[in-house]
């Protein structure tokens, strides 16, 4: 390398840092993200802890955007790309279906693993049954004792199934299987008309069933000298009536 | 006031002597061991592999590690209904230090691995900003960049386990757990080349797997310590890792950590995703379920011994090993008992200690012949969360929970070396 070169190579650095300078300059100013945030109210009740999960921002200010980075998308592929549905609906697509009209896509394309009736087959999920069943020793969360909201039901089953087409199906053909599902939890008449105004009206049984982040809620003193107080040691539960010590739980082979 | 003098802290140099005494004296604890294998390749003979060249330079042009080593991801077949929505866990007996190989870096797919093409690769940012952009590849990597070490853990882990134990080993008990260093953008990088409208709170960030899988992010951990990342340990991200690129949220629940991050949408309130309703929410014993628990809290496990790892009735000097970690910090304590928790002694941890990432702590400890142990380890972050007793975790939470169980974990040691996982009354 001549003596030139390398001084081109040491000199570049700094030019290159000042030609960024320079450019930032002429980007738009930084954004202080205080002034731009509204917090999303979180649903009041007394074991929800709202300041947990979604803290505002605090002191943060945005950079100014290095131009030339990214460029912009179309309408066309935002459209193409953006399935989610909002849980009060929003970005529910055209289109229409019955449960009626479901049933015979449920067949050929969901009770393979869910069951005729939503039953579940095997390790499969169960999509009906289950109300009531919460706050006993076998809760079963299913579409109709767990899902919060109808819409959200729409998209997890376009955005996700068939399990092993996603997204192949027309609208018209989820929200009949939307609409079928629906009716195996007794939530709608076969014949009701599922679309982007009727969907999110549908009430789920267990939409009041959450609350938000609810921890720290467990204390431990870290007692160091004496702290089971003369107490021996119990054994409550040992893993060998299950399985030997080791690695026997899981395999490592295809099955 | 009573004391396990078996364990440190203790000068560690002194308890060594005192252990090598008494290996000396009834013949090293070692022994057996070392007449294992074939004497030809040992002392006082010249080993094969002495005695021939071996092959040259890129031999593998991707190296592998040596033929010798075992260490396997598991998976349970029982848990899921087949490979393809399913996880795999880390052998963490088998694991030295905090970075876990990413070879061995637990897998957990919703609908598979695709293979994306990195040139067909594309990141959508759209939503309430100024500016919908989308991004190549390419322009992820001309952007200012950070690495950073961090731990991920499926908030599942521990999870078959609420009941009582009946996993085999610490694979299986504590496995979809690893740590690498992610490489990558800030996120704060990308909203500020997107630019957000005001009322932004939310995103929704969604993978371009069959599953299409989906979770909502609030907008302070997102300008906080989000990376999209396209590093993992010095390469490219894994394919079962999210290649080419993947959100990193350090400390939150795994599944946040969208793999082949496709689309990221800013909204000013959650999306209430499958993820985020039908799963991944706690389950509580009055029937109400809590909802964007996303903070995996402070836990800790010992690795060495340990159910894969038992100490084949060899009595003497043992250094407990383990790991600690917390999604809300850095590791300040871990402390280790081996009676079950009747007495304490804190461990040394091992720097760096790194804010939510792997923390490795070790302690000398003195197992005596014909001794039963209960080990456990409890380990403390700098929020001052202590991790709890799974007595306390069923009071406050029931046992139909699944998600974030991060209680002390018991191993007994039996008698003859056999370590067994266990729980015992606290």
């Amino acid at each position: 390398m001549s003596r030139s070169m390398r001084r081109a190579a040491l000199f570049g650095i700094p030019l290159l840092a000042l030609g960024g300078l320079a450019l930032a300059q002429q980007a738009p100013a930084p954004r202080d993200v205080g002034a731009l945030y509204r917090p999303f109210e979180a649903p009041p009740g007394e074991r929800t802890r709202a300041d947990l999960p979604w803290p505002a921002p605090r002191n943060v200010t945005l950079p100014a955007p290095i131009p030339g980075i990214g460029r912009p998308a179309t309408t066309a592929e935002i459209a193409g790309w953006d399935i989610a549905i909002r849980a009060d609906g929003r970005n529910l697509p055209p289109g229409r279906g019955t449960a009626r009209e479901g049933e015979d896509l449920y067949i050929q394309h969901c009770a393979s693993c869910h069951g005729d009736f939503g039953e579940g087959l095997d390790r499969w999920p169960a999509l009906m049954g289950g109300r009531g069943s919460l706050t006993t020793e076998t809760p079963r969360r299913t579409v109709g004792s767990y899902w919060q909201h109808a819409p959200m039901v729409f998209d997890y089953i376009r955005r996700a199934m068939p399990y092993t087409a996603p997204q192949s199906l027309t609208n018209d053909e989820y929200y009949a299987i939307t609409a079928y599902v629906l009716h195996l939890n007794e939530l709608i008449a076969e014949d009701a008309v599922l679309d982007r105004e009727s969907l999110p009206r549908v009430e789920m049984p267990n939409r009041d069933g959450f609350v938000l982040e609810a921890r720290p809620d467990t204390e431990n003193a870290a007692c160091m000298e004496n702290c089971r107080q003369g107490r021996p040691v119990t054994v409550t539960m040992d893993s060998r009536q299950f399985v030997r010590p080791g690695s026997e739980s899981g395999t490592a082979e295809p099955q | 006031m009573k004391t396990d003098p078996s364990l440190g802290p203790a000068s560690r140099r002194g308890l060594l002597r005192a252990v090598a005494g008494a290996g000396a004296a009834a013949g090293l604890p070692g022994g057996a061991a070392l007449a294992s294998g074939n004497p030809e390749n040992q002392p006082p003979n010249l080993p094969e592999w002495s005695r021939t060249l071996g092959p040259g330079v890129i031999e593998e042009p991707y190296g592998s590690r040596s033929r010798h080593e075992t260490a396997v991801r598991r998976y349970v077949p029982w848990l899921t209904p087949d490979r393809i929505s399913s996880v795999s866990f880390t052998p963490l007996a088998e694991m030295h230090g905090i970075i876990t190989p990413s070879g061995l870096h637990f897998e957990r797919h919703h609908g598979g691995v695709p293979d994306v093409d990195p040139a067909d690769y594309r990141l959508m940012i759209h939503g309430m900003v100024e500016r919908p952009l989308v991004f190549t590849l390419e322009d992820l990597r001309r952007l200012p960049s950070v690495s950073k070490i961090h731990f991920i853990e499926c908030p599942a882990n521990g999870g078959m386990e609420w009941r009582g134990a009946q996993m085999s080993g610490v694979q299986f008990t504590h496995g979809m757990l690893s740590c690498s260093e992610w490489t990558g953008v800030p996120l704060r990088l990308l909203l500020a080349q997107a630019g957000l409208r005001p009322g932004a709170s939310w995103l929704l960030c969604e993978g371009s797997d069959a599953s299409h899988l989906a979770r909502s992010v609030p907008l302070a951990k997102a300008l906080d310590d989000a990376i999209v990342a396209y590093g993992q340990n010095g390469e490219a991200v894994r394919p079962q890792q999210g290649y080419p690129v993947r959100l990193v949220l350090p400390g939150y629940e795994g599944n946040m950590w969208i793999k082949w991050l496709r689309r990221i949408e800013v909204g000013d309130r959650p999306w209430f995703t499958r993820w985020e309703t039908r799963t991944y929410t706690d389950l509580m014993p009055d029937g109400l379920s809590r909802q964007f628990t996303f903070v995996n809290e402070v836990n800790s496990v010992i690795t060495y011994p340990c159910p894969e790892k038992p100490l084949h009735g060899r009595p003497g000097f043992v250094e407990i090993s383990g790991l600690a970690w917390s999604g809300a910090g850095r590791i300040t304590r871990v402390d280790v008992s081996a009676d079950g928790g009747d007495t304490w002694r804190s461990a040394e941890l091992q720097e760096p200690v790194l804010t939510k990432a792997l923390t490795r702590f070790r302690i000398p400890w003195e197992w005596r012949e014909g001794q039963t142990a209960y080990l456990q380890s409890r380990a403390m972050d700098d929020t001052g969360r202590v991790q709890p007793t799974i007595a306390a975790l069923r009071q406050a939470r029931g046992v139909e929970s699944i998600y974030h169980k991060n209680s002390i974990q018991t191993w007994l040691v039996e008698r003859d070396g056999t370590v067994v996982n266990v729980q015992i009354d606290a």
